[in-house]
C-alpha cells in the first residue's frame, strides 16, 4: 500500500474523527433506545407530577402545581403505604440474605451431586414472578393449598384459613413467595463471591489454629463484605419497587394491608387512570430512594475513613 | 522485505512520557533486538511499530514510507505475541491461513503457503488441531507459522519464548535464528532476558527509562559498554562494580580504591585526577592469585556444574566470581584476587564510559 | 471426633435436602393440582399425589381456550426482546470493555442509574407516549419496552464477558489484516457465545414474567402476553384451579428449560454484573 509522506505530526482529519467516534457507534443504538423509551419517559413523568392527567378526562392536562403533593401529604393510604413498604422490604431482604448465605455457605462445600443441587435450588429463580405469586396464593388457599391445613395441624390455626385474606398476617403471604423466589439471587452472588476467596488462605489459618467459626469470622465475612453490602444495597432498592407478587396474590388487600408504594403507584395509574397523582407518588419515591442511598454512601464513605 | 527507520520517536500517554525520542535505522533483512528492564519501553517501541499503539511525536517508515497514520492491517509486518493470541475457536490451519483469507488470497495459494510453513516448522501432524489440545512448543510455533505464511516486510515478536520452560526456550531460540537465516527478514524481537538478546541479534538495543543507551552488535555491547547501565545488564552473572577516584601514577593511571589500593589502569584521556568513577570488571575475567593485589572474605561457593560462582565481600560490597577451576570450590575463608588490566572498564561520574 | 465430623456431614446434608424441598414444593404442588381429575380436588386436598392422574386440563388449556395464544405472544414477545438485547449490550458491552472515550463514565453512569429508580414511575409517561403511536396493545411496543429495561444489564453483563477475553487477540487480528470491526465479529464474538447464551437466556426470561406493563399496556386477547393471560384467567374462573395450574406449568416450562441451559454461565455473568451495579 502506497502512502504519501506527511511532514506534519498530526493523524489526517478524517482517521482522527473516524477513530474517535468509533466506540460512540457501537454504543449508539443502546444509548439511544435507554434515552428515548427510559429517560425521556423519567423526565415527562416528573412533568406529570404537576399537571392534571386523567386518562379518560379529554379536559385534563392543566398544570395543578403542588396540588397533588398537597393530596399525598393529607393521603392516609400514602401513609400506610409507605409504612408497609418498610415492613416489606425490611423483612424480605433479611430473610432472603440469611437464607441465601447459609445456602451459599453449603453449597460451598464439595460434595456428590452438588451441580444438580445447585441448579435445582436455584430453580425458583427462573420462575416467572407471576407464577411464583400465583402458585404462593394457591398454597396458601385452604380449597386448594396444603400450608393452612398444616398450621392447623401444628395448632398455629383455629381453624385453616387463607391468611391472604386476614389483614394482620397477610403481608406475610407475599413476603414468603418473595423469600422463596429471591433466596436463589442472593445464593448465587454469595457463592461466587465465596469461591473467589484463595483456599490457601484457610489453609493458613487452620495451620495457624483458627476452628470454623474463627475462620468464618476472620476470613470469610471480611472477604464477603463487600459483596453483602453491595447486593443488599441494590436489592433493597429492587424490593421496595417490586410490586409483581402483591399485585399478584393481594391487590394490596386486605383494606390496604399489603399496599406498598409501588402497588399504590399502579393502582393509581392502571385502576384509576389517575396519571398525574401516580406520577407524584412516583417522584417521592424516588426522592425517598436517593435519600437511602446517599445514606448508605455516606455511611460507607464514614466507615471507610474510621477504618 | 523492507528496511525500518525510527526518527525521533517519543510516546507519552497524557502527562507521563515513556518514550524520550528513540532514533532508530534498521535494514533491511537485520534482526534487531530490544531489550531492557520491564518498564524501559521497548514493548511500547514495538506496538508503536505494529501500529497498535498511537505514535505521539516524531515518525516511523517501513520501506521509506512514513506508517504513523496507517491501520495495523495495512503496514503488512506480522507480530507473535507473548501470549501467542492464537485463536482459540479455529484449527491450527485456520489459524496460519487468517491472514491470508482476510487478503483473499486465492485458496489453491493459501493452501500451499499453510503447508510450507507447516513443514518448516514441523506442524504438519497438527493443523486440524485446536490450539486448546496443543503444548505451549508447539503453540509458539503455531504464533510463529501464523506469521510466515504471509511472507510480511517486518516479523515483530514481543517475548515469544518467556512463557516457555528453560530447555523449550533454548530449542526455539536456535529455531528462530535458523528461521531467520532461511527466510532473510527484517525481524524486531523484545525480550528482557540478555542472553536471548545475545544469542540472536545481529545488533542489540539496550534500552532504559525510555532511553536508547547503546546500539551494536552483541560483542560490542559485552566487551565496550557505553555506560553503567549497559554494563550491569549485559552478562550473567553482572559485572562487578567498584567505586573509586582516578589518580595519575609514575607508571600511567590508575583507579584507588576506598582502602588506598591502586588499581592500575590504562589512562583515560578525558578523566582529570580525583574524579569520581566506577571500576567495572566482569565476574570471569577476575584472576584469583596468592599474591593478588586485594583480599576479599567468600561468604558462599555456588557450583553450576559447569563452572563455580564465588560470592564475595571486598570492602564490604558483594562481588562475583566465575571460575571454571574445580579447587575454587575449596576456597576460602579469604582469597586474594586480581584484575586484569585489559578487562578493565572504567566509567566516569555520569556513568558514561571513558576511554 | 470421627462421630463428630460424621454428625457434622448430616446435618449439611440435611440442610441441603431442606433447600431442596422447600426449593421444589411449590411447584411440585403447582404439577399436582394440574394432573388431579376436579372430583377428587377437594376429597384429597391434602395428599401428595392424586389416587388419579389425569391430563384433561392440559388438554383443555391447549385446545379450548386463549392460552396457546398468550403462550405464541409471549414467546415472539421475549424472544425478539431477547435477540434485540443482545445484539445491542453485545455493541455497547464491547465498546466499554474495549475502547477508553471522554462519554464512557457517563454512560456506565446513565445505566447504573436506569438500574436504580423505580420503574412503576415509567408506566403512565410511557403509555401516554405509545399511545399516539399506535404501540400500545402491541407486541412490538411491548418488545421496545422490554428491551429498553433491559438493555443496561446486559451491557454489563456483556462487558464482563468481554472483559475477559485477551485483548491480543483482536490485536493479533488487526495485525493479520482485520479491521476492529472485523476482529469484533470474527474472533472476539465466537469467543463470547456462552456470554451471548447467558444474555439471551437472562433477558428471555425477565421478559417472559414481565407483568405490569404488559397489564398497563395490552388490553384484550389478542396480544396478551401469558402473566396478563392467566391473571385476566384467574380474576375472572377463579374456581377451576386444575385448568390454571396447567397453565401455569405450560407458562413455567420455557423459563426452566432456558435456565437450565445456561445456568452455570449465568452464575459467572451475574456475579460480574452485581459486583460491577
Amino acid at each position: 500500500m502506497m502512502h504519501q509522506p506527511m511532514k506534519h505530526n498530526r493523524p489526517p482529519m478524517m482517521k482522527r474523527i473516524a477513530d474517535a467516534s468509533e466506540p460512540y457507534l457501537y454504543s449508539a443504538p443502546a444509548l439511544i433506545l435507554i434515552v428515548a423509551v427510559m429517560l425521556v419517559p423519567l423526565v415527562v413523568g416528573i412533568s406529570y407530577a404537576f399537571r392534571d392527567i386523567q386518562l379518560l378526562n379529554p379536559f385534563s392536562g392543566g398544570f395543578v402545581g403542588l396540588d397533588h403533593f398537597r393530596a399525598l401529604g393529607q393521603d392516609q393510604a400514602f401513609y400506610g403505604a409507605l409504612r408497609n413498604t418498610l415492613w416489606w422490604t425490611g423483612a424480605s431482604v433479611f430473610l432472603q440474605f440469611t437464607f441465601g448465605l447459609i445456602l451459599a455457605l453449603l453449597l460451598d462445600k464439595p460434595f456428590y451431586g452438588r451441580g444438580l443441587v445447585q441448579a435445582l435450588v436455584f430453580l425458583p429463580w427462573a420462575v416467572p414472578s407471576f407464577l411464583a405469586g400465583l402458585n404462593w396464593a394457591w398454597l396458601f388457599n385452604p380449597v386448594i393449598g396444603p400450608l393452612p391445613h398444616w398450621f392447623y395441624a401444628l395448632g398455629l390455626m383455629d381453624e385453616p384459613h387463607n391468611i391472604l385474606s386476614d389483614p394482620h398476617l397477610a403481608m406475610w403471604g407475599p413476603i414468603a413467595a418473595n423469600v422463596w423466589w429471591g433466596i436463589p439471587f442472593f445464593a448465587i452472588t454469595l457463592l461466587a463471591a465465596l469461591q473467589a476467596i484463595p483456599r490457601d488462605l484457610y489453609e493458613a489459618a487452620s495451620i495457624d489454629g483458627a476452628g470454623p467459626v474463627q475462620r468464618f469470622w476472620s476470613i470469610t465475612l471480611p472477604f464477603l463484605a463487600p459483596t453483602i453490602a453491595i447486593t443488599v444495597l441494590l436489592r433493597t432498592v429492587w424490593i421496595s419497587n417490586f410490586a409483581d407478587l402483591i399485585v399478584v396474590m393481594t391487590n394490596g388487600g386486605p383494606a390496604d394491608r399489603t399496599q406498598i408504594v409501588a402497588s399504590y403507584i399502579f393502582t393509581q395509574a392502571f385502576k384509576r387512570l389517575d396519571f398525574g397523582y401516580a406520577s407524584a407518588i412516583a417522584l417521592v419515591l424516588l426522592a425517598l430512594l436517593l435519600v437511602y442511598s446517599m445514606l448508605i454512601v455516606l455511611l460507607r464513605q464514614t466507615m471507610l475513613n474510621k477504618g | 522485505m523492507a528496511s525500518i527507520d525510527i526518527e525521533s520517536v517519543r510516546k507519552s500517554y497524557g502527562p507521563v512520557s515513556v518514550l524520550h525520542g528513540v532514533d532508530l535505522a534498521i535494514k533491511d533483512g537485520e534482526f534487531i533486538v530490544l531489550v531492557g528492564p520491564s518498564g524501559c519501553g521497548k514493548s511500547t517501541l514495538l506496538r508503536m511499530i505494529a501500529g497498535l499503539e498511537e505514535v505521539t511525536g516524531g515518525e516511523i517508515r517501513i520501506s521509506g514510507n512514513r506508517v504513523n497514520d496507517l491501520a495495523p492491517k495495512d503496514r503488512d509486518i506480522a507480530m507473535v505475541f507473548q501470549s501467542y493470541a492464537l485463536y482459540p475457536h479455529m484449527s491450527v490451519a485456520d489459524n496460519m491461513s487468517y491472514s491470508l483469507r482476510l487478503r483473499k488470497t486465492a485458496k489453491d495459494k493459501i493452501a500451499s503457503a499453510v503447508s510450507s510453513a507447516a513443514t518448516k516448522l514441523g506442524l504438519d501432524p497438527l493443523l486440524e488441531r485446536r490450539p486448546k489440545a496443543l503444548s505451549g512448543g508447539q503453540r509458539q510455533r503455531v504464533a510463529m507459522g501464523r506469521a510466515i505464511v504471509r511472507q510480511p516486510k517486518a516479523f515483530l515478536f514481543d517475548e515469544p519464548l518467556s512463557n516457555l520452560d528453560a530447555r523449550l526456550r533454548e530449542q526455539m531460540r536456535a529455531e528462530i535464528k535458523k528461521l531467520h537465516a532461511d527466510l532473510k527478514a527484517t525481524s524486531i524481537y523484545v525480550t528482557h532476558d540478555q542472553i536471548e538478546a545475545m544469542t540472536l541479534a545481529d545488533r542489540i538495543v539496550a534500552m532504559h527509562g525510555g532511553v536508547v543507551q547503546q546500539v551494536g552488535t552483541p560483542l560490542e555491547l559485552y566487551d565496550t559498554p557505553a555506560n553503567l547501565f549497559v554494563a550491569g545488564f549485559i552478562g550473567s552473572p553482572g559485572m562487578n562494580f567498584l567505586e573509586g577516584r582516578y589518580v595519575k601514577t609514575g607508571e600511567g593511571a590508575g583507579v584507588r580504591l576506598s582502602d588506598g589500593t591502586v588499581v592500575p589502569v590504562a589512562p583515560r584521556a578525558g578523566l582529570a585526577p580525583e574524579t569520581t568513577v566506577t571500576l567495572g570488571i566482569r565476574p570471569e575475567h577476575v584472576v584469583i592469585a596468592k599474591d593478588g593485589m586485594l583480599e576479599a572474605t567468600v561468604d558462599l561457593v555456588e557450583p553450576t556444574g559447569f563452572g563455580i560462582i564465588l560470592h564475595l565481600s571486598l570492602h564490604g560490597l558483594p562481588f562475583k566470581i566465575f571460575t571454571l577451576d574445580r579447587d575454587a570450590l575449596s576456597a576460602g575463608p579469604t582469597v586474594r584476587v586480581d584484575f586484569p588490566q585489559k578487562h578493565l572498564h572504567v566509567f566516569d561520574e555520569t556513568g558514561s564510559r571513558a576511554d | 471426633m470421627k462421630s463428630r465430623s460424621l454428625l457434622l456431614t448430616g446435618a449439611h446434608r440435611l440442610a441441603i435436602l431442606a433447600y431442596v424441598v422447600f426449593a421444589l414444593f411449590p411447584l411440585f404442588w403447582l404439577l399436582k393440582v394440574s394432573v388431579t381429575p376436579n372430583d377428587l380436588l377437594y376429597s384429597e386436598g391434602v395428599r401428595m399425589w392424586p389416587s388419579r392422574m389425569t391430563f384433561e386440563h392440559f388438554n383443555f388449556v391447549i385446545a379450548h381456550s386463549a392460552f396457546p395464544t398468550f403462550f405464541k405472544n409471549s414467546l415472539i414477545v421475549s424472544g425478539a426482546t431477547a435477540v434485540v438485547v443482545t445484539v445491542l449490550a453485545s455493541l455497547s458491552g464491547y465498546a466499554l470493555s474495549r475502547f477508553s472515550f471522554r462519554a464512557k463514565y457517563w454512560i456506565v453512569a446513565l445505566m447504573l442509574i436506569t438500574q436504580m429508580f423505580p420503574l412503576v414511575m415509567l408506566v403512565a409517561p410511557i403509555f401516554k407516549m405509545l399511545s399516539p403511536l399506535g404501540l400500545t396493545n402491541s407486541l412490538t411496543g411491548l418488545v421496545i419496552v422490554y428491551s429498553a429495561f433491559n438493555v443496561p444489564f446486559a451491557t454489563f453483563l456483556m462487558q464482563s464477558f468481554f472483559d475477559g477475553i485477551p485483548k491480543d487477540l483482536e490485536e493479533a487480528a488487526m495485525i493479520d489484516g482485520a479491521t476492529q470491526f472485523i476482529a469484533f465479529r470474527q474472533i472476539i464474538l465466537p469467543l463470547t457465545l456462552p456470554g451471548i447464551a447467558a444474555t439471551l437466556g437472562f433477558v428471555f426470561t425477565a421478559a417472559w414474567s414481565e407483568l405490569l406493563f404488559a397489564l398497563m399496556l395490552i388490553s384484550g386477547n389478542d396480544a396478551a402476553t401469558f402473566p396478563v393471560g392467566l391473571l385476566t384467567f384467574v380474576s375472572k374462573f377463579s374456581v377451576d384451579f386444575g385448568q390454571m395450574m396447567a397453565a401455569g406449568v405450560l407458562a413455567l416450562i420455557p423459563a426452566c428449560l432456558f435456565f437450565l441451559l445456561i445456568q452455570r454461565y449465568l452464575v459467572q455473568g451475574l456475579t460480574a454484573g452485581a459486583v460491577k451495579g
